[in-house]
């Protein structure tokens, strides 16, 4: 996509706000990531609905109250949150061409997120083995909709993390590799904005 | 290792779709044929199926979309003919089963394979000519998008073959699509292809809504952009905004039926309702993505074929962005026999008739325009006038189900089919049917045959009124959708006039064909050589007809709203500028790649095959891997060739 702006002799060319024509790839790449985002949050947000419906759908089974260990469940928040401020403190190092730096922070940033993953895996896998499988009831089947929802697409940014870091080695910290870095970090920190909302709604208001 | 897949899924003992199945993959195989030994492979390759020009995939949408509308068409005039014949002690010619399938075929090919890529294909056409820039703001995701709306599809039809599609109605509803009551891959046939499509469909609109938004050529603020621009960026944000509600809904039902969930079912604390909520949170934001786009094609037709500027621009676009907002607010009015009370039904009530206010400030806008304009009657403002009557009749049936008490009488009837026939068809359908006349010769550089045209015209709307007004008034009967047999004999004589309609409608889709033909033969005594077939107004006429792949050699600067009319007012539309290189993205078959493999994929997933549906995956994220790591996705075109090709196109235009 060219962004170059050539002006028509023959027509006089006033200055205006809006005049400059496209926007530079740079921010287009990064406004398209946005709003794929914004979808993103609406897919969740059927998820979210679902749940809400169906919490109280235990059908005599487990109830989130007798399931939710909210002190994994505090372990697990604190991986994420910091793996976001790793993440940030990551694309700072790449927009200064701290090339190290960014390559110890995005290390962090996939450690801390795959410890998030590891507790979240032990959690389900904990919760099928004393008979809480999404099967058992409809506020199973939504919990771990939501939740494995969210999960997926933590893994989704530990392999897009990894991807990235190869492009940051072999290719160098080039503008388009630090526009795809971007992107992903807004990935990253939208996770983050997804988990409070399933942190409040899921484990906090479910564990009263 | 191949899942549920065995012989028995091809279904050697039925007869229609056996044979239908194996004259379609004759076709197929015949047009294989042809184009092997005509050697277009290489041309069509390069060209076409890996090209990222917005142009050409915006023409492959409405290409697609054409060919899935003769396969829907189709569906339908087999039904109106069971119903037509199979009434008192006559049990017709298809059985229950294969009925079933047809009306869920019928709907799910109309809205998803031939609505949306008729309204994805002419905002890719033409958006991007309007906002005078040189594509998409994603070009590559852009040709992903339509191969995955190509590749689901095609899955889709294999259902004809290959095992059977669903019976549960194109909304596919719960506990019916759940797999106590659809065990076998019918409803995997719904789901795996409208998963695929449905990612295509929501890329499509993030990459329509960065282009808007972004990129603009130099002046052009929000309130000089054509009509059609807005009615797409309303549109694309519905996209954005509804179709990952659908997505959500279908993982929910395939978890439910490959993992034994409860979101939908009778059990363990499921609700079906559910379903019905999330579905329609979708689905009437859905028939306004269809729509609007629908109603700034008109409002390009009227004005120019009035030969003035769109009355009251500005309340027009308010006016859509008011839909636009209000789609939201009223899903609840396909269910109002759900038991919501009293209180629920009356706000949403409310909320539809509501929404009757914007559409009403429109129709009155393209009335003032035509009104003291100098109508010219070519076939695009035909349409436009056709679809101004039908909609208008359309919309006051749908105020009429919006009261909940009458919607308790006619839900489920033919009335309400009547209703969404009237609307969409005498909405989307004809807009796109203005739409194809319109810009056609922009497409491809010669006009289509007007005679054919208006023949064409002609056959759809008293077809459409034969085909549709007898459901009305077997609705207001009492007769309900969807029947296989008909028992009351007294409705025969208008179930024959629907199938008259129906016919007639056949003929206008015929004549449309013959006009295609006729015009290709004729192209050379019908070049439009000008740019400029309509005396235009919006941007897309300022450049060569078909315009070359970068568009504009160089960007237009607006001034104002009809940017191409004022220049040609000021006399500045056709001075040669002074040419720059450019840069323009390079095709690239990674759609392709990943259709294919998205095909591959879904197949498998429906029937259960699991390995290679995993594989597909993978398969898809590696070729994104391989592709993201390219560097080579821009070719520059220096300022000479610019000036050479701009010289050449621009042979037979005023000076």
């Amino acid at each position: 996509m060219t962004t170059a702006v050539s002006e028509a002799p023959n027509v006089e060319f006033v200055h205006r706000p809006d005049a400059d024509g496209p926007a530079p790839t740079r921010i287009v790449v990064a406004y398209g990531f946005w709003i794929f985002l914004l979808s993103d949050f609406i897919m969740f947000s059927g998820l979210f609905a679902t749940y809400a419906v169906l919490s109280g759908e235990t059908a005599g089974g487990p109830t989130a109250r007798e399931l939710f260990n909210l002190r994994h469940v505090f372990i697990e928040t604190m991986c994420l949150l910091f793996s976001s401020y790793t993440c940030g403190l990551g694309m700072l190092s790449a927009v200064r061409q701290h090339r190290d730096r960014f390559l110890v922070f995005a290390a962090l940033t996939f450690v801390l997120g795959a410890a998030f993953l590891f507790i979240e895996i032990t959690e389900f896998a904990g919760m099928v083995a004393r008979g809480a499988a999404p099967s058992r009831s409809a506020f199973l089947s939504s919990f771990f909709a939501l939740v494995g929802m969210h999960g997926a697409h933590v893994t989704t940014g530990l392999v897009w993390l990894t991807y990235m870091v190869a492009q940051a080695v072999f290719k160098g910290l080039r503008p388009d590799v630090i526009r795809r870095l971007f992107c992903f970090s807004l990935f990253w920190h939208a996770l983050d904005i997804i988990w409070v909302g399933v942190l409040t709604l899921v484990y906090l208001m479910g564990a009263r | 290792m191949l899942g549920r897949l065995s012989w028995a899924a091809i279904p050697f003992n039925e007869p229609i779709p056996l044979y239908t199945g194996v004259v379609v993959v004759l076709i197929i195989l015949g047009v294989l044929g042809l184009i092997t030994m005509k050697g277009w492979w290489p041309y069509l390759w390069r060209e076409w199926l890996t090209s990222v020009d917005h142009k050409r995939i915006g023409i492959m949408y409405f290409a697609l979309a054409l060919v899935m509308l003769l396969r829907g068409f189709s569906d339908a005039i087999m039904m109106r003919s069971q119903q037509a014949i199979a009434v008192g002690g006559a049990q017709g010619y298809l059985p229950p089963d294969h009925f079933d399938q047809i009306f869920s075929a019928h709907g799910t090919i109309m809205i998803f394979f031939v609505a949306m890529p008729l309204i994805v294909g002419l905002m890719n056409f033409v958006v991007p000519l309007q906002l005078g820039v040189r594509d998409v703001a994603f070009p590559v995701l852009n040709s992903v998008s339509f191969w995955l709306t190509a590749s689901a599809a095609l899955l889709v039809n294999v259902s004809l073959v290959v095992g059977n599609f669903a019976r549960t109605g194109w909304m596919n509803y719960p506990p019916l699509s759940e797999l106590a009551y659809s065990p076998d891959v019918g409803v995997e046939y719904y789901l795996w292809p409208l998963q695929i499509s449905g990612i295509g469909t929501l890329l499509a609109g993030v990459n329509m809504v960065t282009t808007i938004l972004k990129l603009r050529a130099p002046g052009m603020t929000y309130f000089r952009m054509p009509v059609f621009c807005w009615t797409a960026l309303s549109s694309s944000m519905l996209m954005v905004a509804a179709f990952p509600i659908l997505t959500a809904t279908f993982v929910m039902l395939l978890l439910d039926r490959h993992l034994g969930m409860h979101f939908f079912t009778n059990e363990a604390g499921g609700s079906a309702m559910m379903y019905v909520n999330l579905f329609w949170a979708w689905g009437h934001p859905e028939v306004y993505i269809l729509i609007l786009p629908m109603f700034g094609v008109y409002s390009e037709v009227v004005a120019t074929f009035s030969g003035r500027a769109l009355f009251s621009y500005r309340s027009m676009v308010l006016a859509t962005l008011a839909i636009c907002v209000l789609s939201f607010t009223v899903w609840l009015h396909h269910f109002f026999t759900m038991g919501a009370g009293a209180d629920v039904n009356a706000f949403f009530g409310i909320m539809s008739s509501i929404i009757a206010v914007p559409t009403g400030v429109k129709v009155f806008n393209w009335l003032f325009t035509i009104y003291h304009g100098r109508v010219v009657y070519k076939p695009p403002i035909l349409w436009a006038i056709g679809f101004m009557v039908t909609f208008v009749i359309g919309g006051m049936t749908g105020v009429l189900l919006a009261v909940p008490p009458v919607d308790f009488e006619l839900h489920n009837s033919v009335f309400l089919v009547a209703h969404f026939h009237n609307v969409i068809i005498g909405g989307v359908v004809f807009g796109a049917m203005a739409g194809y006349n319109y810009w056609f010769p922009k497409a491809f550089g010669f006009t289509l045959d007007e005679w054919w045209g208006k023949a064409s015209f002609w056959c759809w709307l008293v077809g459409f009124y034969f085909a549709f007004v007898p459901l009305y008034v077997l609705g207001l009967e009492g007769m309900t959708r969807r029947l296989q047999h008909i028992a009351d004999p007294s409705w025969q004589p208008m179930l024959l006039v629907a199938e008259l309609g129906a016919l007639l409608i056949f003929l206008g889709i015929l004549c449309q064909l013959v006009q295609l033909i006729i015009s290709i033969r004729t192209r050379e005594s019908r070049r439009d050589v000008t740019g400029d077939p309509w005396n235009g107004r919006t941007l897309e006429w300022a450049t060569t007809s078909p315009p070359p792949a970068y568009n504009f050699a160089v960007l237009p600067h607006v001034e104002t709203i009809d940017a191409f009319w004022d220049m040609k007012q000021r006399g500045v539309a056709h001075i040669a500028p002074t040419y720059e290189a450019i840069e323009m993205p390079r095709n690239t078959p990674i759609g392709f790649v990943t259709a294919f493999f998205a095909t591959i994929g879904g197949f498998a997933a429906i029937w259960s095959i699991w390995w290679l549906a995993i594989l597909g995956l993978l398969a898809i994220v590696i070729a994104a891997m391989v592709f993201g790591w390219s560097d080579d996705r821009e070719r520059e075109i220096p300022a000479s060739e610019m000036a050479r090709m701009e010289q050449a196109a621009r042979q037979g235009r005023p000076a």
